[in-house]
């Protein structure tokens, strides 16, 4: 199992509050594995491991951090404009997993 | 262990990391289950490895690539050092999941465990009908269950319940679905019995019949629509009813390590019965070497050892042939295609039981006695 960031979902508009603030839920523990060069989720007995988007979506979630803030963090630290509609077709679908909690 | 790990992606020619290391810290167990996996002369066994053996494979693993860690046995609660060894664990960076039968699991160990870093705790029942508990698993054990689900609770672990399921307590599944939900249980695994070393001797008396394992489905189902997203419930059938064998372990040596108490490195939990294979052990390779180099961990690796059917099989990767232990048991090579899948010559092997196991009770001639997982049964039968 491996995530992508708009998979499958990328023109369906997801209703969400920016200003909510996402964190990774509490039965998940989120890590840089440096021998698979990615950002895995551990859960009990289980492994997800993350593509480079959700890996970098994922490990700037902490609870604080508005998604209005963490989209314009991403856009600034890419130099690109624009991903608010791949960020939140992201979250929703780990929010379906139950990977994140708003 | 029925949840998957995520396979490694092109898995195959050079292997990925071994991402899931069972440390089978003790084959010391209070319970006396039917349908253990553990070999059947596990009292052989004469020198467990030490704490210092153990901190060892676990940094070796991790360095290795191993990301969950199962503490598993026989009951690992009977194991003294058993803190230390998830203590070590967690701070290597592992996702720690300790696999017991709750025997041993007093208020003070709980907390030691919490604040070693214990991530998850997976208890395994045998049955919710206090009786029937205490027969399968030949001890009195059940109210303890429910006092060590309560101290699960207490240290917000997630608590995954496991209850191996067979011909002599799937009828009461409604039941034991009602009691995980009761208990505040985030999974449910209802797996049935698998039919290696224990649970083979006993085959005849597991082995439900078609119709309990339908109405079970029934049920299961209806829980499900019942209690929607409170408890997530896995129900896996006998892979004897099934035509098609499983991905056994997602491939020999592709994800899963299994360390024994006397430190036999395995691809499997039962492999140690492929008597052809000498497997290494973590007391005189590293893991590294066992996991990359070594013949045991290639032996079955990819497609080269097939013989037909599998190897012109056109479902070959799906299922890699299935289960070496399970060819090796039902027709006597390792290297022969699962005879669960229909296409192989000794499916007819599986067909047989399954046939036998639509006969009722009542109307067996011969019945076999159940044979309890013990010392001395283990003794007995090796010789």
């Amino acid at each position: 199992m491996s995530a992508a960031p708009g998979d499958a979902m990328a023109d369906v508009p997801v209703a969400m509050d920016l200003q909510a603030c996402p964190r990774v839920a509490k039965l998940f523990k989120l890590q840089w594995e440096e021998v698979q060069k990615s950002w895995v989720l551990l859960y009990p007995e289980g492994m997800v491991k993350l593509n480079g988007s959700a890996g970098e979506i994922m490990s700037r979630l902490d609870g604080a951090t508005s998604i209005a803030a963490l989209v314009a963090k991403l856009e600034q630290q890419f130099q690109t404009t624009g991903l608010q509609t791949d960020v939140l077709n992201f979250l929703a679908l780990a929010q379906r997993h139950g990977w994140v909690k708003l | 262990m029925s949840t998957p790990i995520v396979a490694n992606p092109g898995a195959g020619n050079p292997p990925g990391p071994p991402l899931w290391l069972l440390a089978e810290v003790t084959y010391k167990c209070p319970l006396h289950c039917v349908f253990c996996y553990n070999p059947v002369d596990f009292a052989q066994t004469e020198s467990e490895l030490s704490t210092g053996d153990w901190l060892r494979v676990l940094r070796e693993a991790r360095a290795a690539g191993s990301v969950q860690c199962g503490f598993s046995g026989g009951e690992p609660l009977v194991r003294d050092d058993l803190e230390i060894l998830v203590a070590e664990a967690h701070r290597l960076g592992f996702y720690t999941n300790l696999l017991t039968s709750g025997v041993g699991l007093t208020a003070a160990r709980a907390a030691a465990l919490k604040a070693a870093g214990l991530d998850h705790v997976q208890l395994s029942f045998q049955d919710s009908t206090k009786e029937l508990n205490d027969f399968l698993s030949h001890s009195k054990t059940f109210d303890l269950k429910r006092r060590t689900a309560d101290l699960i609770k207490a240290h917000d672990w997630p608590m995954v319940l496991n209850c191996v399921m067979h011909r002599l307590n799937i009828d009461y599944i409604e039941q034991i679905i009602d009691l995980a939900v009761e208990l505040g249980a985030e999974y449910l695994e209802l797996a049935n019995s698998q039919y290696y070393s224990w649970a083979e001797l006993n085959r005849d008396n597991l082995l439900p019949s078609r119709a309990q394992l339908e109405r079970a489905e029934r049920i299961t189902q209806a829980c499900r629509a019942k209690y929607g997203d409170k408890i997530r419930i896995i129900f896996v059938v006998p892979d004897y009813y099934e035509t098609r064998p499983k991905k056994c372990m997602n491939g020999w040596g592709n994800v899963f390590l299994t360390v024994t108490p006397d430190g036999t490195a395995l691809p499997c939990h039962t492999a140690k019965m492929i008597k052809g294979i000498a497997f290494p052990n973590v007391r005189d390779s590293s893991i590294n070497d066992i996991w990359y180099q070594s013949r045991a961990f290639n032996f079955y690796r990819g497609d080269s050892w097939m013989k037909d059917p599998c190897r012109t099989c056109p479902d070959k990767e799906k299922d890699l042939g299935g289960c070496r232990c399970q060819a090796l048991m039902l027709t006597g090579d390792a290297a022969n295609a699962d005879p669960v899948c229909d296409k192989s010559p000794h499916h007819q092997r599986v067909l047989e039981a399954v046939a036998y196991a639509q006969v009722p009770d009542a109307e067996r001639v011969t019945v076999k006695p159940l044979v309890f997982r013990d010392p001395k049964n283990s003794r007995a039968l090796t010789v």
